[in-house]
C-alpha cells in the first residue's frame, strides 16, 4: 500500500512529457465538468420535486396562495424562499441541510401526523432564520426601494412606510404563513 | 303482388319517418319547471348556465355604513389567504383587543367575549371565533333581487 502511494507520488511529482497545451486543455475540460456537475447537482436539490420527497404535504399547501396562483403567472418555488440565492450563503445553507438528511433517515416527518406535530418547530426555525438575515429571500424579489406606496393598499402603506422603512421590523415579522398553513400561533408575537 | 308489397313498404317507411314529435319545446318546459322563472332565468333544470364572471373584492375601501342596528360590520378590505382555523386567526392579529390599538384597526365588539349563556370570557368566545360567518367582504355587485329596504331613521 505504502509502496503504491510512493509510486503515485513520484508519478505526480515528475514532469510529464505531455505538452503544456494538452495539460491545460485537460485542466479546463475537467474544471468545466466538475464545476458544472457540482452546480447542476446542487440545482437538482433546489427543485420542487426534491423538496416534496420529504415535505410533501407542505408543498401542496402553496397551491392556494398568491405565490402559486395569481393574476400574472409569476410564481415562487420552495427554494426561492428557503434557500439563499447568493452563492456562499447557499453553500452554508446546503451544508446545514445535511442535518435534515439525518431527519430523513430517521423518518422524523415521514407521516402526516408526525409532520403536523412538528410543524410549529419547523416554522419557528424558518422564522428565526429569516429574521436573522433580514428576510433576505423575500427581498430577492420584493425590494423595498422599488415599492410604490401609491400602488399599495392603505393598510400596507401604513406598515411599510413606518416599521419596515425604519428597519424596526422585517418582512417575516408580519408575513407569516403566506405560503403555508400556520402552526398553532398561541404566544407568537403579533398574534 | 309485387306492386302491393312495394306500396306497403313505402307506406311503412313514410309512416315511420314521419313519426310523431312528442316533445314540443313548450310542453317540456312546463313539465320540468312548471313555468317558474328563477334567478337562473327561464331555463330547464338540466341546463347548465354559463357562469357569471367572479366579482373582484377591492383591496381597500372606505368603511361601509351599516343598514340596521344589529348588522355585523362588513369587511372593507380583501381577506384572501387569511387563515382562520384551529391554529391561527389572522383577523384577530389586527382586530383583537390586544392588537387593535397598535394596528389601528377596529376592535371586535365586547359581545364576542360572551358565551350564549351570557358569561363573559377572557378571550373570544368559540361561537364568535369564525369571523367570516357574519362579517363578509364586499364587491361592487348588483343585487340579484330588488328590494325596498330602508335603514331606520337614526342610521340614514
Amino acid at each position: 500500500m505504502l509502496k503504491r502511494l510512493k509510486r503515485l507520488w513520484v508519478v505526480m511529482k515528475s514532469p510529464s512529457s505531455a505538452s503544456m497545451g494538452f495539460i491545460l486543455l485537460l485542466g479546463f475540460t475537467g474544471g468545466i465538468i466538475f464545476w458544472g456537475g457540482f452546480n447542476t447537482g446542487m440545482e437538482a436539490t433546489n427543485t420542487e420535486e426534491f423538496c416534496a420527497g420529504c415535505h410533501a404535504p407542505i408543498v401542496k399547501e402553496i397551491r392556494e396562495t398568491i405565490h402559486y396562483s395569481n393574476r400574472s403567472g409569476v410564481r415562487a418555488i420552495c427554494s426561492d424562499c428557503h434557500v439563499p440565492h447568493n452563492w456562499t450563503d447557499k453553500i452554508v445553507r446546503k451544508v446545514q441541510a445535511s442535518k435534515e438528511l439525518v431527519a430523513f433517515a430517521m423518518g422524523t416527518i415521514s407521516t402526516d401526523e408526525k409532520f403536523q406535530a412538528r410543524r410549529g418547530h419547523l416554522a419557528d426555525r424558518e422564522w428565526q432564520r429569516m429574521k436573522g438575515n433580514d428576510s433576505q429571500e423575500c427581498r430577492n424579489c420584493h425590494q423595498f426601494d422599488f415599492m410604490d406606496f401609491s400602488e399599495q393598499g392603505a393598510r400596507s402603506v401604513k406598515q411599510h412606510s413606518t416599521a419596515l422603512a425604519s428597519g424596526e421590523k422585517t418582512c417575516v415579522d408580519c408575513h407569516k404563513g403566506i405560503a403555508h398553513q400556520l402552526p398553532n400561533m398561541e404566544g407568537i408575537e403579533g398574534w | 303482388m309485387k306492386k302491393l308489397l312495394t306500396a306497403i313498404i313505402t307506406a311503412g317507411i313514410v309512416a315511420l319517418s314521419a313519426s310523431p314529435v312528442w316533445s314540443a319545446d313548450a310542453d317540456d318546459y312546463m313539465t320540468n319547471s312548471g313555468g317558474v322563472e328563477s334567478l337562473r332565468g327561464q331555463v330547464e333544470i338540466s341546463t347548465i348556465n354559463k357562469s357569471e364572471s367572479l366579482k373582484q373584492v377591492p383591496r381597500d375601501q372606505k368603511l361601509i355604513d351599516r343598514n340596521y342596528v344589529q348588522q355585523p360590520p362588513m369587511i372593507p378590505h380583501t381577506t384572501r389567504g387569511y387563515q382562520v382555523n384551529l391554529n391561527a386567526n389572522k383577523c384577530l392579529s389586527c382586530h383583537s383587543f390586544k392588537n387593535a390599538g397598535e394596528m389601528g384597526a377596529t376592535k371586535i365588539s365586547v359581545t364576542h367575549y360572551e358565551t350564549r349563556d351570557g358569561m363573559t370570557l377572557s378571550d373570544v368566545s368559540p361561537r364568535r371565533y369564525f369571523c367570516l360567518q357574519c362579517h363578509v367582504t364586499q364587491a361592487d355587485a348588483k343585487p340579484l333581487v330588488g328590494n325596498t329596504f330602508q335603514p331606520v331613521d337614526s342610521l340614514r
